[in-house]
């Protein structure tokens, strides 16, 4: 590799014919062994980045294959998870529904939450808060899942009890929300938590395109008289849409893919419950984890082959987000 | 209350009727006393509810009253401005909640015992026992992973920043960005599957494997973004001076970021100390001191606290070291976040002007 094709913001601007020899020397010297080796050291670890992204891929496949040729029902109607059945029976309809139920909930709760924080932090916070405020979302980013899930199972779930009471005495003709007062270990308290565990994800994403919101258009909006809350509706949300939906998906990305958190609140079964608040139900990731211990060598492989469905749809959400937030702006949540 | 008050101050002809500056706390503080009264009478024993019905009831006033002095454009203004305040406590809420409940939970058998004993001889729902089994293994786990992670992060990151254009690198960095969001279970099934392959057996070293595969991403992001803010005059007085491209990396733009990698990297392990998923399916637990990371099924802190919690039966010993490990952990996440933070502040790059 030589020198001229390196940055592209650093390339110079179209060369004269004595700078261009003078380039070509440069490039003849940066052969050197140790540029050679350097590049190739970096350059092979970014290579190996791709292949350990196609290893995954190809590596689940395979034993998920092995696991779907012995599986004696329809891997994605099943109702049921018996892999040490003769012959073995298992599918994934329970565990789909309840992974994407449960992160629907953790979305409806988190992405209003987390763009009003994220406004809070950029247009209303007195200006000494934003700081701390900052602090507080990235402290919460930091606490480890099984934490939360040790805090949901203990603290959570008992405080769960009124609110379920509640809604099932106003909402409980519903159905959804109908509840026979079993221990509130459920898909809606799975939800709740698996909200609290996302915002920081959204709010951080949220919080930078909003602070791209162009400031001469919001100026001009107060000029004409706008109220606080109309300079956000006309300048700052309609600038930040794309940015909020991408930030959602990551946050999504998570709450489907987490484990620990939803393994120790919910309490698992193999039934499609109508309502969110009777105990039940699975999620893809707290299956693994609950089942993993006891599984026998083709359980094992059943196991992998509901994780390349998760790797599969995370995957998809992931790869959208991406694509939405590198079509409009020079940053990404990576870091937050 | 508040129309009285109004009422009294000289009017602008400018500007119309304004609430007094105090109101929003005059109407917090009424509606917190509406609420415990409403609580007290109605007898609910959550205070989730009393919160919840609080904060209704300063919304709804906060319109009703602003409405009422100031027109409906400012109403709705207010209205904003405390549905974000309230979005902005709730978050608070569970944070308070979670620190509070570990700290005071977690002092309880938290002591130099604790921390120096496995729980080799103990069994699940006895009291005694700790978890020193646990952080040895954790630290060698994470060890290893950072090991082989960050270098591999953080050439990565040199590869796309001084070297890469073109389709190469433009697939890395989607896929590294995709790659941030892998669950961290797929990871461990990930390396699961190798271990189906070759027959191997648990060990603290698959875990690390999965563990580096999920800190990669994020060191790659985040050296990325601070080898982004070094100087181009920097590289450019080097390479003036003859200099080659690799000494001038190693020697002019690595240094120059350090503080900044160095952050991004201790970030990252602080991110994979508290894995558990991974950690459940390669490691496996073990009460029993392991040090070697290469052989046999080990602890590590995040699995102790799930199988504490997990297989006790709901016994109180066995709670209580799990509240005590979770203090651990998180007193070893955040003292890594401060400290990397301090780094960050204080050799941030200077940008050049």
């Amino acid at each position: 590799m030589d020198i001229s094709t390196k940055n592209p913001e650093e390339a110079p601007p179209p060369t004269p014919e004595p700078f261009a020899a003078a380039q070509q020397r440069t490039a003849r010297g940066a052969t050197r062994p140790g540029d050679r080796i350097f590049l190739g050291l970096s350059r092979g670890s970014g290579i190996l980045l791709l292949v350990i992204m196609a290893a995954i891929a190809v590596f689940l496949t395979y034993r998920a294959s092995l696991a779907i040729s012995k599986d004696h029902a329809n891997f994605l109607t099943t109702f049921e998870w018996n892999t040490n059945l003769l012959p073995p029976k298992f599918g994934i309809a329970v565990l789909a529904f309840g992974t994407v139920v449960s992160s629907i909930i953790a979305m409806v709760i988190a992405v209003p939450i987390a763009v009003a924080i994220a406004l809070f932090t950029t247009h209303y916070a007195p200006r000494k808060l934003r700081g701390p405020v900052s602090y507080v979302i990235d402290l919460l980013a930091a606490v480890p899942s099984i934490v939360y899930g040790l805090w949901g199972a203990l603290i959570l779930v008992p405080h769960m009890v009124g609110l379920f009471g509640w809604l099932n005495d106003f909402f409980g003709w519903t159905g959804i929300f109908s509840w026979d007062e079993g221990a509130p270990r459920s898909m809606l308290t799975v939800g709740i938590l698996l909200a609290i565990m996302i915002l920081p994800i959204i709010t951080n994403v949220s919080r930078e395109v909003f602070r791209q919101a162009p400031q001469m258009i919001e100026e001009a909006a107060l000029a004409l008289g706008a109220t606080r809350w109309e300079v956000i509706r006309m300048a700052v949300i309609p600038f930040g849409r794309s940015g909020v939906i991408s930030a959602s998906m990551l946050g999504l990305g998570r709450a489907l893919g987490e484990t620990m958190a939803v393994a120790t609140v919910l309490s698992p079964d193999f039934i499609i419950h109508a309502s969110l608040l009777n105990p039940g139900g699975g999620t893809f990731a707290q299956n693994i984890a609950s089942k993993f211990s006891e599984a026998t060598p083709d359980g094992r492989d059943a196991l992998i082959a509901s994780g390349l469905v998760l790797f599969v749809i995370t995957l998809l959400v992931n790869g959208a987000a991406r694509l939405i937030i590198a079509r409009r702006a020079e940053y990404s949540g990576a870091n937050a | 209350m508040s129309n009285a008050v109004a009422a009294e101050k000289p009017a602008s002809t400018l500007q119309g009727a304004t609430l007094p500056n105090w109101s929003p706390y005059a109407i917090a503080g009424g509606s917190i006393v509406m609420a415990v009264l409403i609580g007290l009478v109605g007898s609910l024993d959550s205070k989730i509810q009393w919160g919840l019905i609080a904060a209704i009831l300063f919304v709804v006033g906060t319109y009703v009253i602003a409405a009422r002095v100031e027109g409906s454009r400012q109403a709705k203004d207010r209205i904003a401005t405390s549905l974000v305040w309230v979005a902005f406590l709730l978050a608070v809420v569970p944070l308070v909640s979670l620190l509070w409940t570990t700290i005071s939970r977690g002092v309880k058998v938290l002591d130099v015992y604790f921390l120096s004993h496995s729980m080799g001889v103990v069994g699940d729902t006895e009291p005694g026992g700790g978890i020193y089994h646990a952080i040895i293994g954790s630290l060698e786990q994470v060890g290893l992973a950072t090991l082989i992670g960050a270098p591999i992060g953080v050439l990565t990151a040199i590869y796309l920043v001084e070297y890469g254009s073109g389709a190469l690198s433009k697939s890395v960095t989607f896929f590294v960005d995709v790659m941030t969001g892998i669950p961290s279970i797929v990871a461990g099934l990930f390396i699961l599957s190798l271990m189906l392959m070759w027959d191997l057996g648990p060990s603290g070293f698959a875990g690390s494997c999965a563990l580096a595969i999920l800190m990669m991403p994020v060191v790659v992001r985040s050296t990325e973004e601070m080898l982004k803010l070094v100087p181009n005059e920097l590289r450019e007085a080097s390479l003036a001076l003859g200099i080659p491209k690799w000494r001038t990396i190693l020697k002019v733009v690595l240094p120059t970021a350090i503080g900044g990698i160095t952050t991004g990297i201790m970030l990252s392990v602080a991110r994979i100390a508290g894995e558990t998923a991974p950690v459940l399916l390669l490691v496996f637990g073990n009460p029993f001191i392991n040090n070697d990371p290469f052989s046999g099924a080990q602890a590590s802190l995040p699995l102790y606290i799930y199988q504490q919690f997990a297989q006790s039966a709901g016994s109180g010993a066995a709670y209580d070291r799990a509240w005590a490990a979770s203090l651990t952990l998180i007193a070893f996440v955040m003292i890594l976040n401060l400290v990397a933070r301090g780094i960050a502040r204080w050799k941030a790059p200077k940008t050049g002007r």
